[in-house]
């Protein structure tokens, strides 16, 4: 898996309350009508900046707070293709596998908003084209990359009807 | 090598001798879901094309985050549930019960070694239990319903222990609120938090649970405690089913040891705009709060309630505050008012709400108004957590708040004088 995209860089610690607030979840039924919501409180208009295929770039324990696996599937509802972050929450790490959104551990200090960035996923490095950076970036757990790489948890559970590891 | 407590229940969940590091499928022993996560989970449920769950008494629901129902689509995911609910004749705890971190355990559905997962990322509140417990997604939830086994990487265990003994002005949760900030709120990102010690022997077990509860907010997949008696007698209270302690063995390998002496500790609070953004509440004192919140899933039990009603017996609320009161459950609900402490709160200016999680997470009961500032005895202190991103909010204790609602400033509860 390749991409290529602009990058959107937030700080450590962005919760999934600020991915998505907890009162819109009690707004609607329909999960899609909570696309344009995405961090509101801390990015407003966060949605109307993003071009399909952009890539959000953070620091530290990024999707840390509810379980909530609207966050992941909004995030990649709204275009985003990857998320680069110095670390994860554990709960939104595996999230976001699970829906078939990849994510990206990886140093981030040296990227800025803007950037223009490559990733491969197979070959395990990151490409700041911006910067001429190439990082290494730490490699998924097996059964991670099988999932992400069927589409997400619930083809791979159809594909082989149960874990295998 | 020995093991730690997670090493060992994952042995046994995984029936193989695993260690930290290891990937393993493993049996999980409860699944629950909460109203707010819970319609993703059936649908993903169906996706899977089975016709049946895995053992339909080893699954529930609850009413809590959205309940009574703030908006008509909250009603109508509640309505989605029951249908699920009856399809599969599953338990579900429905309007006004109380929160999932409560119903769960208090229920006797959980003892020691066992793992469990839910629909919320506090369901590390359990690991006081003595079990191992942690937070789902929707899709993870689903496959477990379905399969009653989940892949998991076998934590590393920073090991915690807690020694010395509380003063009536300090609680467990500033036990938490240290830790967090000694270790970050990403300290222990894909790790467990094993505790132990006299300092946690000495606490009830509803204590135990704000300790657990919070663990997630360091980032800990779990915040597993050793048992004992005490712990003993309140599982056998609830449940009927056969269970041992788990201990760690004495030559367990931790990635790290954390000492903490409570003997030392005093009041401590969270500042805006994260729990691990504490300091004590003397160099915070004087701020202006506009509402106040007790109980809810961290600090709900009556333990907190019988503290809080110790500060504002005979006195009342200073009249720019709002004091919310939050029972974790209707059975707590109820004893609250069989010892008169909820007459205690009534006559004290508060509100009862119904038990479940309201405006803790900005749902109903208690949204913020704008640059208001809000003291609470729950969880997180995001931006817009209450339901609006020009608020403030302070995490503390349950006596910091009751002082505090009584001047309607930030007060240390060393500085109030009992009757």
């Amino acid at each position: 898996m390749k991409f290529e995209g602009i990058s959107h860089k937030f700080g450590d610690d962005i919760n999934t309350d600020y991915i998505i607030a907890a009162k819109r979840k009690a707004q609607t039924t329909n999960l899609s009508d909570l696309v344009p919501y995405i961090m509101e409180d801390v990015s407003p208009g966060f949605y109307n900046k993003i071009k399909k295929g952009d890539i959000i770039v953070a620091g530290k324990n990024f999707g840390c707070g509810s379980s909530r696996e609207h966050a992941p599937y909004l995030l990649k509802a709204a275009g985003i293709s990857v998320i680069v972050a110095s670390s994860f929450a554990r709960i939104f790490y595996r999230n976001a596998i699970n829906i078939g959104l990849p994510i990206v551990e990886c140093d981030t200090e040296n990227f800025d908003e803007g950037d223009l960035l490559s990733i491969d996923l197979e070959k395990g490095y990151i490409t700041n084209k911006s910067k001429d950076i190439i990082l290494k970036i730490n490699p998924l757990p097996k059964i991670m990359r099988d999932i992400l790489s069927e589409g997400g948890v619930l083809i791979y559970l159809k594909n082989h009807s149960t874990f295998e590891i | 090598m020995g093991k730690t407590i997670s090493e060992k229940i994952f042995s046994e969940k995984a029936d193989n001798d695993v260690k930290a590091g290891e990937i393993v499928i493993a049996r999980v022993d409860f699944v629950f879901g909460t109203d707010t996560n819970t319609s993703a989970s059936i649908e993903h449920f169906e996706k899977l094309g089975r016709d049946k769950v895995f053992d339909n008494s080893k699954i529930a629901f609850t009413f809590d985050h959205l309940s009574p129902s703030p908006t008509s689509s909250a009603a109508n995911i509640h309505n989605e549930i029951k249908k699920f609910v009856g399809k599969y004749n599953l338990k579900l705890f429905a309007d006004g019960e109380g929160i999932c971190h409560q119903l769960i355990p208090e229920s006797g559905y959980i003892v020691p070694g066992d793992l469990v997962v839910g629909t919320d990322s506090h369901t590390v509140t359990h690991g006081a239990l003595n079990a191992f417990c942690t937070g789902f997604g929707s899709s993870d939830t689903a496959i477990v319903m379905a399969l009653g086994k989940s892949w998991f990487q076998v934590p590393e265990t920073i090991r915690v222990n807690v020694n010395g003994k509380l003063n009536n002005m300090t609680e467990s949760k500033d036990i938490i609120l240290y830790l967090i900030s000694k270790v970050g709120t990403d300290g222990a990102i894909y790790k467990t938090f094993e505790f132990g010690g006299d300092g946690i022997f000495d606490l009830e077990i509803e204590e135990r649970m704000t300790i657990s509860n919070m663990s997630v907010e360091a980032g800990a997949k779990a915040g597993i405690m050793e048992g004992d008696n005490k712990l003993i007698d309140w599982i056998k209270k609830r449940s009927s089913r056969k269970f041992e302690l788990i201990f760690p063995d004495n030559n367990a390998r931790y990635l790290d040891i954390i000492n903490i002496n409570v003997d030392e500790l005093e009041p401590l609070i969270a500042l805006p705009h994260s729990p691990g953004n504490v300091d004590k509440v003397k160099n915070v004192k004087g701020i202006k709060v506009d509402q106040v919140m007790i109980g809810y899933c961290t600090n709900g039990r009556m333990v907190d309630f019988r503290r809080a009603a110790r500060i504002l017996k005979g006195k009342h609320i200073h009249p720019n505050v709002r004091l919310i009161i939050a029972p974790t459950s209707r059975n707590i609900y109820k004893q609250m008012i069989k010892e008169g402490l909820a007459e205690i709160f009534i006559d004290s200016g508060a509100i009862i709400t119904s038990p479940g999680c309201g405006a803790c997470a900005g749902y109903h009961s208690g949204v913020l108004g704008d640059g208001e500032v809000a003291l609470s005895t729950t969880n997180r202190n995001f931006i817009g957590r209450m339901g609006n991103n020009k608020a403030k909010i302070y995490l503390s204790s349950t006596v910091t708040a009751a002082a505090s609602a009584i001047t309607g400033v930030i007060t240390d509860p060393r500085d109030l004088k009992e009757e």
